[in-house]
């Protein structure tokens, strides 16, 4: 169990959460929850595979995965924002369709062959500062790396500039953000499109890069669930978004690493002599998520901060109320 | 509203005109019902498109479920025996839709149901050579009390903490199944087998086939009694929510908290309240299944009833009785899905049943009028 390794594998697979994050938190500061980040994720993840198994191309893999989870997104969309249904209900519908597609396309998948896995990059000197660089910068993927770069530019975009404040506007008050001549519309069926394609990202990091492969629903694992909850840790803003991510990227790491050692901490290594404790270090990651909401929430409640004033909410033109 | 939704088409007009209004006037009763079966038969249309593309022959595949789950009464039995879990998850699911409470996790109660139950049998609680009501009694009872501690966690974060109980419930599904594994793979496994042992017959809920002496036309007929505890628990659930002052109080929190807060109705109390009858609900329908389908605790006791229960809530418009035509629908579905290929289209039905059950609500709220456009 060296710490370097847990780490360095932790903020791989955090890539995955942090690629969805962003996703919902752009989604949602336009004012639409999209529950539906799992069925999103799962078809991601399937048409990555299939296509990067059918034309031996990484790359062609993670665009199908963007393109078809954003159309299923797209759907969300229609329903949520010109036919105005409950946004909690159709994020279910979009994560049961999402699920059930991908099953039924992904049917044989699993023994489809293996894939060359996206390959690692060490970078220069950034590589060799001891353990700091060694974590983030040595033999990681670049789908890691382009996280890295992705998360700041998200919160610069958002917070920055000019689109970005019309985005939050849109999640705030759409009705002045109408008056002001933005289409409130057009934006918030763009943002669920970007929530949708960075949710197929993530999809595809798992199944390319992160555990290669397809295992039906077991591909995700409620990640796309554990990332509508980091939203809200995160409160909306993607700097904390990223820190939630590569924390429970670590912590899954750590789960599946603790149970080598025979010793820990010079004792007896329970999970290692009774391998079945096992299924409790496989709740900790869902048990971990519902205390970050609790601290999330009581944290919200307290400065009054956090949630778009839209969220959930539909925009009907002309109509009196906010 | 009328023409604003629709942006202004410039140049070629069509000869017609759509206009699309806020309904004023209260809708016919036929409606809604007719909605749900144009929704559904749309659903199917669709699903028939994703399993042309999916390389199945859709015809098929809708002509092999129907004789699946429709084809004789024995087949017919089997579908209400999958109805029975789904009906009392999809009363569960209602009830807390009603107070827009978004119980999601009707899968892990389900579980926590199934173990709790178990626990009777296994631990044991009551000797093998009990009376067979004692075994139900304590058996349901038991199931009933480990949902509602499952569904007790999330309503209370809900109410104390105001924490999405969409996302709590969901992960409890997850801490659930994990926690039944622990007891299947270790504590309660039978020869190393993923599966704890048989039940002892006087814990198994009686099947029509139990009677085939007396009426031999029930030979071999799988529904079991878990039916008529379902259909009795839709009738108790009418009754809370469209009868009592409790009731009363659930659906106006649902429509509108605020003003049943100023009526001073307490919303902490009620969620928590619904939230572990909800469970309680859940985890009698995973007693249900174990003790008259299953007759054993082992993993693969649910093929996702807890998801099914909220698809199946919505096509019964919220309605405990239309839950009872509606779960046998989704009965069939799973029974005949264990069977065609690929796994995953009974899902994706269900999916794109959802879908278009959503959409199709949006004609309860709005006309839809077509009419000639004039010459300008």
């Amino acid at each position: 169990m060296d710490l370097v390794i847990i780490l360095q594998a932790g903020v791989a697979s955090g890539t995955v959460l942090l690629f969805a994050t962003i996703g919902e938190i752009f989604c949602e500061r336009a004012g639409v929850t999209n529950l539906g980040v799992e069925g999103m994720m799962l078809l991601g993840a399937m048409s990555a595979f299939s296509v990067t198994v059918a034309t031996g191309n990484a790359f062609a893999g993670i665009l199908v995965a963007m393109l078809a989870a954003g159309l299923l997104s797209q759907v969300h969309a229609v329903i949520t924002i010109h036919l105005q249904a409950d946004q909690v209900v159709s994020g279910l519908a979009l994560t049961f369709l999402g699920t059930g597609v991908s099953l039924v396309l992904g049917e044989g998948l699993s023994k489809a062959g293996t894939i060359a896995v996206l390959p690692p990059i060490t970078i220069p000197v950034l590589g060799w500062i001891p353990f700091i660089g060694e974590i983030f910068f040595k033999n990681q993927n670049i789908l890691v790396y382009f996280g890295y770069v992705f998360f700041p530019l998200c919160w610069y975009f958002i917070n920055r500039t000019r689109p970005g404040l019309h985005l939050r506007a849109v999640g705030e008050y759409p009705a002045a953000a109408d008056a002001l001549g933005i289409n409130v519309y057009r934006t918030r069926y763009l943002y669920v499109l970007v929530g949708g394609m960075l949710a197929g990202l993530a999809g595809a990091t798992i199944s390319l890069a992160i555990s290669p492969g397809w295992f039906s629903e077991l591909t995700t694992a409620g990640q796309g669930w554990i990332a509508v909850g980091l939203v809200i840790f995160a409160r909306w803003d993607p700097l904390q978004a990223a820190v939630g991510s590569y924390i429970f990227g670590a912590l899954r790491r750590l789960i599946l690493d603790i149970q080598g050692p025979a010793m820990l901490f010079g004792l007896v290594n329970p999970f290692f002599a009774n391998p079945y404790y096992g299924f409790f270090l496989q709740m900790i990651p869902y048990a971990f998520t519902v205390i970050v909401l609790v601290m999330g929430s009581r944290e919200a409640m307290r400065k009054r901060l956090g949630a778009p004033a839209a969220l959930g909410l539909p925009y009907i033109r002309g109509q009196r109320g906010a | 509203m009328s023409e604003a939704t629709l942006p202004k088409k410039k140049g070629f007009q069509l000869p017609i005109a759509v206009r699309i209004e806020p309904r004023i006037s209260e809708t016919p009763f036929w409606l809604s019902p007719l909605l749900s079966l144009v929704a559904v038969l749309i659903a199917l249309f669709i699903g028939g498109i994703l399993l042309s593309l999916a390389g199945a022959d859709p015809i098929l595949s809708y002509q092999h479920i129907f004789k699946a789950s429709f084809g004789d009464w024995y087949v017919f039995s089997d579908t209400l025996q999958k109805a029975t879990p789904i009906l009392l998850v999809t009363l569960a699911c209602i009830l807390a839709f009603r107070m827009r409470i978004w119980n999601i996790g009707a899968e892990g109660q389900f579980f926590l149901g199934a173990w709790g139950a178990s626990l009777i049998v296994l631990l044991p609680v009551l000797p093998e050579d009990s009376p067979s009501w004692l075994f139900y009694l304590v058996m349901a009872l038991s199931g009933m009390f480990f949902g509602a501690l499952w569904g007790f966690v999330p309503g209370f974060l809900k109410a104390k903490f105001q924490v999405n109980e969409i996302i709590t419930t969901l992960m409890m599904n997850y801490i659930a199944i994990s926690w039944n594994n622990y007891f299947i793979f270790s504590v309660w496994s039978e020869g190393g087998f993923q599966m704890t042992r048989m039940f002892p017959k006087n814990a198994w809920l009686p099947r029509l086939g139990d009677f085939a002496a007396q009426i031999p036309f029930f030979r071999g007929m799988t529904t079991h009694m878990g039916l008529l505890v379902g259909i009795v628990a839709a009738v108790v659930i009418w009754y809370i929510l469209f009868r009592s002052p409790w009731g009363y109080e659930i659906r106006l929190i649902g429509d509108n908290p605020k003003a049943a807060k100023y009526a001073g109705i307490s919303i902490t109390r009620n969620t928590v309240l619904v939230m572990m009858l909800s469970g309680a609900l859940a985890g009698l329908a995973g007693m249900s299944e174990i003790s008259g389908t299953v007759h054993r605790l082992q993993g693969a006791i649910s093929p996702g009833y807890g998801f099914t229960g909220v698809i199946v809530a919505w096509l019964a418009k919220l309605n405990p009785f239309a839950a009872i035509l509606a779960s046998i629908l989704f009965g069939a579905l799973i029974l005949a899905g264990r069977e065609i290929q690929p796994s995953g289209i009974p899902k994706m039905i269900q999916g794109v049943i959802l879908v278009c059950l959503i959409a199709s609500d949006f004609f309860m709220r709005y006309n839809i009028r077509i009419e000639r456009r004039k010459e300008a």
